[in-house]
């Protein structure tokens, strides 16, 4: 049997299972039926099992280069180094669609196999949502976008290889993995929430598996982000990491509200209110994700992520289409069943800056959401072209985001629930003396913009904040007499998710610190510079041109400068920026050179070469970078900590005792 | 529903409103001014005043014989021209590698007021989709225009 047919055939058993599994699954959820969840649980792995064997095909088809399948035909070449043809799996548009199927079998899967006990009310239902997406994917996989296709003869003897840019950086093995993870990821807490609806009732047994669910692609989508914007940072030489592109705001506006939703969850769990509300963002953070993926793969936007013109883009909009619908019904029926437990309602708690956390959080997906899709409705519309420029995002997020910043003081500062005016007050002024410190240290390294120092008196707060309120439990234990090591650990077992949300905290402090820094502080040289000749001098640096050389590869040429770094007359070290030349690209691609130290990064672009041999450079000198990537890995480190399985509580113990637990450790 | 409840639910909505309303009041207005158009020589002119100080990425071919730059190459002369009109271009940038006469550019700036083109950012477009002048046409001139909207955000040239 060819590979295209048996890739093929695995295709269509994986769209049977879920076309069978959904509707078995939403009749088992409404009767109650044990034997109907069994099966639905059989045909979800029987669909996770045949998508894993279906890009198991594909890869070995790519490793083979059998060009007769016309995915590989169109990405592989047998120039291309092995891991990049492993790779190359999501370097196009039917294989991308080929490995989101893989990831949620993966999730659905996970489901099947993690929430099996203790949640027979909701599972049926879960799983049904679940498959319900699978039957829209794999119909992709099967017909529109088939990776599996053969190729009308003659079958090529070579193929062209994936595109130059996705090649060039080992970043861009990592960086898409991470953000389907993410992003197809929101897949379960969406499945989830409906499965609450479907039931009317979130109950706490419930609770908690969301919550850990939705943490869970939250942190891949960071991680994917970040690796986005890093990798776009090491290899288009432009010296930045983040352009407002139409697609990079598709992965951060599910980010986003997903953000919002862990908080709700948090407050849903603690005080039993604004279910309904996280079961909205929890919706919209899903169609959020079709909405971004419809973005990218319909060839509407111009981007470094679009994929070529393709007939995708309309059957994306149906289902978007599909699902907005779907939501907007099952809310409206079904919200009320949610409805909060009677709470005292306290505004100035803790709650209620997780509320205004929230809404600004809404408030700049929106804005980024209006910026994003206006060039598109502009041309439909008016028929004109626009992009909308990137003052408009800054102006617009910049105050936002210094709200948020603001708020992870004030809300872990207040305490939960009703307080006396004084407790409030002592707990709003106490930090003020770390505030004025962070003012100070940034005015002493040298700031002097409003924003800049704004941020820093901001980040002094919320970092004093941030460490009493993360070490409140440990200090509780020592008072009662355990030493500092053991108060600690037991601290951290019993309530990891508290130590984990402050080191998250911690980390975003530093990130936006290291962004205000970067964004403010940034200069950019350029010259033509003539080998063993005259230098380009930037900042404290000169840089020479020791020679210039090509290396040949089999598959690009690559045409390098020797830069030599020198400060103060004193020798720094080489850096060797580079153009490189595809065959099948007629633009050369540079690969940046950067040179990074703890304060700030040198970084190096080769422009051009001119006849009498000099060369181009261009010099951009930005500080704090590192710390931004540094940062977002502690945010995607301490939500991997919030996972923890809390020690102490019985394994078979409910959630409400569990958090009752969480919730004395907090108060301390 | 008690009374207190309601009343405070009725607010918190105005209140929810009123914000949303701002939100969305200074969202239009600010986007009003960070719109970059995206015109050819003859669209530029066409425009008229209006392109004076707008932000505007303008698409065409670099003109033959028309590139001069200076002895530092720091400087660069050339006229952008989609075959009806041509518009003088000034940029202070290195020129990238591909640069070269006949060759499809976009430069993003803005009219001056002595009428040539002051730009900051100069990107390359030359890709099969997009050939050369014989025969002006304009779907190819629009695909340009569009393939480009990508490298305008990232490879910029000169804009410290």
């Amino acid at each position: 049997m060819s590979l295209s047919l048996l890739g093929q055939s695995l295709v269509l058993l994986a769209l049977v299972c879920c076309a069978i599994g959904a509707p078995v699954g939403f009749l088992a959820g409404a009767r109650r039926s044990p034997q109907g969840l069994e099966w639905t649980r059989r045909l979800a792995l029987a669909f996770a099992f045949a998508m894993a064997l279906a890009n198991l095909v594909m890869e070995y088809a790519l490793l083979k280069h059998d060009f007769s399948v016309s995915y590989v035909a169109s990405v592989g070449s047998k120039e291309t180094p092995t891991i990049i043809t492993i790779v190359s799996l999501w370097s196009s548009l039917e294989g991308s669609i080929l490995f989101w199927g893989l990831v949620l079998g993966l999730f659905t899967a996970a489901v099947a196999i993690l929430q099996r006990r203790g949640h027979e009310d909701y599972l049926a239902y879960t799983l049904a949502t679940m498959l319900s997406v699978g039957i829209f994917f794999s119909y992709l996989i099967a017909g529109p976008a088939n990776p599996f296709a053969p190729t009308p003869p003659p079958i090529p003897l070579n193929g062209p290889g994936p595109n130059p840019l996705l090649q060039n950086h080992i970043l861009m093995i990592v960086h898409p993995p991470m953000l389907y993870l993410g992003y197809v990821g929101m897949t379960v807490p969406f499945a989830m929430s409906v499965a609450a609806l479907l039931r009317g009732n979130l109950g706490a047994t419930w609770l908690r598996p969301l919550r850990n669910w939705l943490l869970v692609p939250t942190g891949f989508l960071t991680a994917g982000i970040m690796l986005g914007g890093w990798w776009s940072y090491e290899v288009l030489g432009w010296g930045g990491y983040w352009a407002w592109d139409p697609v990079e705001n598709a992965s951060f506006l599910p980010w986003l509200t997903a953000i919002a939703a862990v908080h709700s969850a948090l407050v849903m769990q603690r005080r039993g209110t604004l279910k309904g509300w996280t079961v909205v963002l929890i919706l919209i953070t899903f169609l959020l994700t079709i909405l971004g993926t419809f973005l990218t793969r319909s060839g509407v936007v111009n981007s470094v992520h679009s994929f070529t013109q393709s007939p995708i883009g309309p059957t994306f909009l149906v289902f978007l289409g599909i699902c907005m619908v779907f939501s907007v019904i099952l809310l409206a029926l079904r919200i009320d069943t949610l409805a909060a437990e009677p709470a005292d309602e306290a505004v100035f708690a803790r709650e209620g800056a997780v509320l205004v956390n929230n809404l600004l959080f809404v408030a700049l997906t929106f804005t980024v959401l209006v910026g994003t899709l206006y060039p598109i409705l502009a041309e439909a519309v008016r028929g004109v072209k626009v992009s909308v420029g990137e003052p408009y995002f800054n102006r617009m997020a910049i105050p936002i985001s210094l709200g948020i910043l603001l708020l992870m003081g004030i809300g872990p500062a207040l305490p939960w629930g009703r307080s006396s005016a004084e407790l409030r007050q002592r707990a709003l002024l106490r930090p003020i003396p770390a505030a004025l410190v962070g003012l100070a240290l940034t005015y002493a390294f040298g700031a002097r913009e409003f924003m800049v120092l704004f941020v820093g008196a901001l980040s002094g707060y919320t970092l004093w904040v941030t460490a009493d309120q993360g070490l409140r439990p440990a200090r509780a234990r020592m008072k009662k007499g355990e030493s500092a090591p053991a108060a600690a650990t037991n601290a951290f077992l019993r309530a990891p998710r508290i130590t984990g949300g402050f080191l998250v905290h911690f980390g975003v402090v530093m990130t936006f610190v290291a962004i205000a820094v970067s964004g403010s502080y940034q200069f950019t040289r350029e010259g033509m510079v003539l080998p063993k000749g005259d230098s380009l001098k930037i900042g404290e640096y000169e840089l020479f041109v020791d020679e210039t050389a090509v290396d040949r590869e089999p598959h690009r040429a690559v045409q390098k400068a020797v830069v030599r770094v020198t400060r103060d007359g004193k020798d720094l070290g080489i850096l060797e920026p580079a153009l490189n030349h595809y065959p099948t690209q007629s633009d050369p691609i540079s690969t940046p050179s950067v040179r990074t130290t703890a304060t700030h990064d040198l970084y190096l672009t080769l422009m051009s070469t001119r006849g009498d041999g000099a060369v181009g450079l261009r010099a951009i000198i930005t500080p704090g970078v590192v710390w931004i990537w540094i940062g977002v890995l502690i945010m995607v480190f301490g939500t991997g900590v919030c996972l923890i399985r809390p020690s102490g509580a019985r394994r078979r113990a409910t959630a409400a005792e569990v958090e009752s637990v969480g919730a004395a450790e907090a108060v301390g | 529903m008690s009374d207190e409840r309601k009343r405070r639910r009725v607010i918190a909505i105005v209140a929810l409103l009123v914000a949303g309303g701002a939100l969305a009041y200074l969202a239009t207005a600010n986007i009003g001014e960070s719109l970059v158009y995206y015109w050819s020589p003859t669209e530029l002119l066409a425009a008229g005043e209006g392109a004076k100080g707008a932000s505007i990425r303008l698409g065409g071919l670099v003109a033959d014989d028309s590139v001069i730059q200076s002895d530092d190459g720091l400087t660069l002369k050339f006229t952008v021209t989609d075959g009806e009109s041509e518009i003088v271009v000034h940029a202070e940038a290195v020129p990238p590698a591909m640069f070269r006469e006949a060759i499809g550019v976009v430069v993003e700036g803005t009219l001056s007021t002595e009428g040539h083109f002051e730009s900051d950012r100069l990107m390359i477009k030359h890709d099969n989709e997009y050939q050369a002048p014989e025969g002006h046409d304009t779907r190819s001139m629009e695909q340009l225009m569009k393939s480009l909207q990508f490298e305008g955000t990232r490879d910029r040239v000169g804009s410290s």
